[in-house]
């Protein structure tokens, strides 16, 4: 008989058996997992969290509202922490970007030494180095503010220079080709073209590092963090819930501060 | 004023661009350079600035051997050399008037350039040319905003303004309607004896470059294969340049769609719709 069909499969016998065998193998693994998180747990104390959860409600009520007053000042600091330690991070972070872009960079070898920055400040949480701070410094501000900024250099910088390396090279060949020299070249062509992601990260860290400034606390480096530490560790849950409140009403407010601004620069 | 003899280019990978290219430009003469996609006919114009390098040859502009200048004497050089682009290249966040005046960042320091503190002739300068070009209402909009006919003339004034001695023009219509690149062409073509300035214009339109410039430099797989005036430009001669290509077919095509084409109805003008698809068709991106 004659076939005039053509053949044509996205997926060949072979590759969808090989898919089937990967995803059986997943759910395996999955249920295995589960097995053993399961023998770990104190399933007891599980089936009646929902009554822990009501009974923790209950002690917080009714909030304890004068507290309020004495809290004004520590979260000034933890918007403070979190300004003072993106503004810090930005700056660090223009040049490593700049050296980390594999079209900027003036040498390979500090190239990697960028890379290197960028990974280190990366993946240490901003509570670790809080930890290690507290102990450099003592407690405080400032160490919150330093570790607020060392894990902020590694985010703003690598969203940097990834913008930098996707930039339009016509735009930077047509101000070399008028016989400019490099950093005219680049304060011309490069920077217009990665100035909204450069606000928009900046923004995004900031608004980041609110959040982020709030737990730093717990170690000590300064902000609305420690009262929550110590209203916690008191018992004293009255006042630890007008802080949940003030947390969240100030990260609502950053989130809507930092939309309002991406919006208008770009 | 601008003399090139054995140019080669080799890109890393080995593809020949260049395979030994001689010809002399005199001052004031503008030429065109016509050939298909892959001739060789930007990395000549891009080689001449510097912007690629080529492999052997020599390119004199005036005195000076550019393949021989050090970083310094090449930006020196670069101040000489207008360039005009395909695609514009024009700084799309930034103004009209701060994309003219990077014509001048050869001339202004570095501060001066960050803050935009260009000399007061150089301003002056800037204005006159966008008033020229008919874009004095646009001088504080951003580049993104223009049409591709006005990116264009930003892009014109942003070489003239460097004061070169030469225009090298890469494409200066490939994206643009019929009627705007016959504007630009002109422009361009105009300003350029107003200057008395040289100018080497690659260009696919062989109709466009045949009736405005008076030399014209044919280019197929990285050598010269026509140097002559316009007129010299026949059936043979292109298919030197663009190829064999089927005539016939191209003839009955065009006849075909004289009717949706505004300048078809006279002889003239689909003649020179035939040439333009014979050019076209063998120049497809």
């Amino acid at each position: 008989m004659q076939n005039n069909n053509y053949n044509w499969e996205r997926k060949t016998n072979l590759r969808i058996i090989k898919e089937l065998i990967f995803w059986s193998a997943a759910v395996i693994l999955f249920f295995y997992c589960w097995q053993i998180i399961s023998k770990l747990t104190m399933w007891p104390f599980v089936y009646d969290g929902a009554e822990q959860a009501g009974k923790l409600l209950s002690r917080m009520f009714p909030p304890n509202w004068s507290y309020f007053p004495e809290l004004l000042s520590p979260i000034w600091d933890t918007i403070t922490i979190a300004t003072l330690g993106t503004m810090a991070a930005v700056v660090f972070a223009i040049f490593v970007a700049f050296l980390a872009a594999k079209n900027t960079t003036p040498h390979p070898l500090l190239r990697q030494l960028a890379l290197l920055i960028i990974v280190t400040s990366r993946s240490v949480n901003s509570l670790i180095w809080a930890i290690i701070l507290v102990i450099i410094l003592g407690p405080g501000v400032l160490a919150g503010i330093i570790a607020i900024s060392l894990r902020s250099i590694g985010f703003v910088s690598k969203l940097l220079y990834e913008s930098i390396e996707e930039i339009d090279k016509n735009q930077v060949e047509a101000v070399t080709a008028t016989g400019a020299s490099k950093f005219s070249t680049l304060i011309y062509s490069v920077i217009p073209q990665v100035f909204p992601t450069f606000v928009g990260t900046t923004v995004y860290r900031w608004d980041i590092n609110i959040r982020e400034s709030t737990v730093v606390g717990l170690v000590g480096a300064g902000g609305i963090g420690l009262q929550l530490n110590e209203s916690i560790l008191g018992l004293k849950w009255p006042n630890a819930i007008i802080i949940f409140m003030m947390i969240l009403s100030l990260v609502f407010l950053s989130e809507f501060a930092s939309a309002k601004i991406r919006k208008l620069i770009i | 004023m601008l003399k090139i003899s054995e140019l080669h280019k080799e890109y890393p990978g080995g593809d020949l661009a260049l395979k030994g290219v001689d010809f002399e430009l005199n001052e004031g003469e503008i030429a065109a350079v016509i050939g298909p996609s892959g001739a060789g006919k930007s990395t000549l114009i891009r080689c001449i600035n510097r912007l690629v390098d080529s492999t052997s040859g020599e390119i004199y502009l005036n005195d000076n051997e550019i393949n021989s200048l050090d970083k310094k004497e090449l930006k020196n050089i670069r101040k000489k050399m207008g360039m005009i682009f395909q695609e514009y290249a024009l700084v799309e966040r930034l103004t009209v008037m701060e994309n003219v005046l990077s014509g001048r960042l050869g001339y202004v320091s570095f501060w001066r350039a960050w803050l935009r503190k260009f000399p007061q002739a150089d301003i002056n300068h800037a204005y006159q040319l966008l008033d020229r070009l008919g874009l004095k209402d646009h001088i504080n909009k951003r580049a993104d905003q223009l049409s591709g006919g006005q990116r264009q003339r930003v892009g014109i004034a942003r070489a003239l303004i460097q004061d070169p001695e030469i225009l090298l023009v890469d494409e200066p219509t490939a994206s643009l309607d019929p009627k705007t690149a016959r504007n630009i062409m002109s422009l361009i073509t105009n300003l350029a004896e107003e200057r008395n300035l040289s100018a080497l214009i690659n260009i696919h339109d062989v109709i466009l470059a045949q009736e405005y410039v008076s030399r014209i430099i044919g280019m197929r797989d990285g050598k010269i294969v026509f140097d002559d005036s316009p007129d010299k430009l026949n059936k043979d001669t292109l298919t030197t340049i663009y190829g064999e290509e089927d005539w016939e077919t191209i003839e009955r095509n065009s006849s075909q769609e004289k009717n949706n084409d505004e300048g078809g109805e006279d002889i003239a003008g689909f003649s020179r719709k035939k040439l333009q698809m014979a050019a076209s068709s063998s120049n497809k991106k």
